[in-house]
């Protein structure tokens, strides 16, 4: 079995948790990875407590960005915005447990920089900076 | 004339000599040896292209057209031969209507501002297609809003050939410019350039040929084809990485204005005016990256060596032999056109189910590198209704046994993903 397609990641791919559009969000953000064309919406419903009550994405893409979406869908749900901001980059490769080679870094990274951009309208690519990326 | 030279195209390339001549084709990949599909990207580079440079490098560097000194001399002769190589190439009229540039994009660049800006007017219309790179495409959209132009820009049908009717209609109707490509990077499609060029000048437009995919791979003659710029990048034809040209007809670059200002573009400056250089240096301010353009020359013997007729037929044996592999898997769509008239070795597919990074990806695990995304190519990405494909595009020195390697792989990634 490839090391990267490993089931883990091709069943959120084929299988995406929480897809779909969110009736009534309060929050939600669109972007792309103008690289590849992989598309996510990120959807939020925050209830008066600043919690997350439930979360979904929309998207197409590959594999890597949309099971990356549905991971971090998975995580977020329940969570109050402030602890979302423990959620970065680091965070989001090792839930994916596979190495990423840089070139598909922005792959990974498309849905994290969604829920930012959703949550507190940040729209820069999660821990960028040119050595940085470079890390992979 | 091309009718006869295409007649006597039977002697096969002689592959495994040629792949002997580009050390990186004996490299491997990810632990595999290395299968160079991403030609229309960019092209592999012989040794011939590489001693050429390493020539003037070590033997006589200096910068060309200032020093009195012998180096300068040899270097600016080496330099102005690689025009002349490059203008024999494309059958210029002339050797200084060739101004070399970076890329095909530069030139294409220069074209759209030094011509553009001084004859396009509010309410002309520039006349393009959906098939376009980003770098014959976006400078002409920008100038159209900048001068108050229509930009119209022609469809394709189903297999991604130019809806001729139309463009047609379009350029009888009058246009001031057409900005066309001769050969599709995304889907290998050859536009009859000049039955169009034709239509076009009944029309009174002046034509823009962005040639950076067939200058590589097919017979280019500028003259043949009628138009009045055409623009081609060098590392795309075997040529090193920076070089490039754009040919003009003298009588149109001597009216424009230079497009970059600087040194050697100028022939007297005072503090209130200045006065241009001849042609074609007028084009070319500050240092030239000449070694680059002796290694386009470099590049362009080589080329001619093996014969532009062998090479097109050559990559066309490749297609017939790939394409109905690709075709017979119902899994597979093959975009662009199916048949093996009027096209390039340009490939492009998907695979229902893998996004094409995800396809390249496992492609790359097996050595084989293609390329995978939209191209520069977004209009026509959205003609097409796909975000991305995977593109395996030819060369000279690509056989059949890769070309099976590519069908085999393809075969792998579909059982990783299940399908």
């Amino acid at each position: 079995m490839d090391d990267l397609y490993r089931d883990y990641i091709l069943d959120h791919y084929k299988n995406p948790r929480n897809f779909g559009e969110l009736e009534g969000a309060t929050h939600h953000y669109h972007d792309t990875n103008p690289l590849c064309g992989d598309e996510i919406t990120m959807f939020l419903l925050v209830g008066g407590d600043g919690r997350v009550n439930d979360v979904h994405f929309t998207g197409r893409g590959c594999a890597i960005s949309q099971a990356s979406a549905s991971i971090l869908t998975d995580e977020v749900k329940g969570k109050t915005l402030d602890e979302l901001k423990g959620i970065d980059r680091e965070r989001v490769l090792s839930n994916l447990g596979i190495t990423i080679s840089p070139a598909r870094v922005k792959c990974a990274l498309l849905s994290l920089k969604t829920l930012k951009g959703a949550a507190w309208g940040l729209t820069e690519w999660p821990g960028e900076g040119a050595t940085e990326a470079a890390k992979g | 004339m091309a009718v006869t030279a295409r007649a006597e195209v039977a002697r096969p390339l002689d592959v495994e000599r040629i792949r002997g001549d580009f050390p990186v084709l004996s490299r491997t990949a990810n632990g595999r040896p290395l299968v160079w599909l991403d030609n229309a990207s960019t092209s592999q580079k012989p040794r011939q292209v590489l001693e050429a440079m390493r020539v003037v490098y070590e033997e006589h560097n200096a910068n060309i057209h200032r020093g009195v000194y012998e180096f300068s001399e040899r270097t600016t002769a080496a330099f102005e031969e690689a025009r002349a190589k490059v203008a024999r190439f494309i059958n210029a009229p002339a050797t200084r209507e060739i101004v070399f540039v970076r890329n095909a994009t530069e030139g294409l660049n220069l074209v759209a501002y030094a011509w553009g800006r001084d004859n396009v007017k509010a309410g002309d219309r520039i006349v393009t297609t959906v098939l376009e790179h980003h770098s014959n495409f976006v400078p002409w959209q920008q100038l159209a809003k900048d001068a108050g132009a229509q930009l119209v820009v022609i469809d394709v049908d189903d297999e991604g050939r130019l809806r001729l009717d139309q463009l047609r209609r379009e350029l009888e109707r009058g246009a001031n410019v057409l900005a066309l490509t001769h050969t599709s990077n995304g889907l290998g499609v050859v536009n009859p350039v000049a039955e169009i060029v034709r239509w076009a000048k009944s029309g009174g437009a002046t034509v823009v040929v962005d040639a950076a995919q067939s200058a590589p791979h097919t017979r280019v003659d500028v003259r043949a084809l009628g138009c009045d710029f055409l623009a081609f990048s060098g590392h795309k034809m075997l040529g090193p990485v920076g070089s490039g040209a754009v040919w003009g007809r003298a009588e149109l670059l001597e009216r424009m204005r230079p497009f970059l200002y600087g040194g050697d573009m100028i022939s007297r400056v005072s503090v209130e005016r200045s006065e241009w250089n001849e042609l074609p240096w007028k084009f070319e301010a500050g240092t030239s990256s000449y070694v680059d353009a002796i290694g386009l020359g470099a590049a362009v013997d080589y080329l001619q060596s093996v014969g532009m007729d062998r090479i097109h037929e050559h990559e066309i044996a490749l297609t017939r032999h790939l394409l109905p592999k690709l075709l017979a898997d119902e899994s597979i769509t093959v975009f662009g056109p199916h048949g093996l008239e009027e096209r390039v070795g340009v490939v492009s597919f998907d695979v229902k189910g893998i996004h094409p990074h995800d396809m390249a990806t496992l492609l790359d695990r097996e050595g084989i590198a293609v390329r995978a995304g939209h191209h520069c190519n977004h209009p026509l990405m959205t003609r097409l209704g796909v975000p991305a494909t995977t593109r395996a595009s030819m060369y000279l020195y690509n056989t059949t046994a890769e070309c099976d390697a590519l069908v085999d792989a393809v075969g792998k990634a579909k059982k990783v993903f299940g399908i």
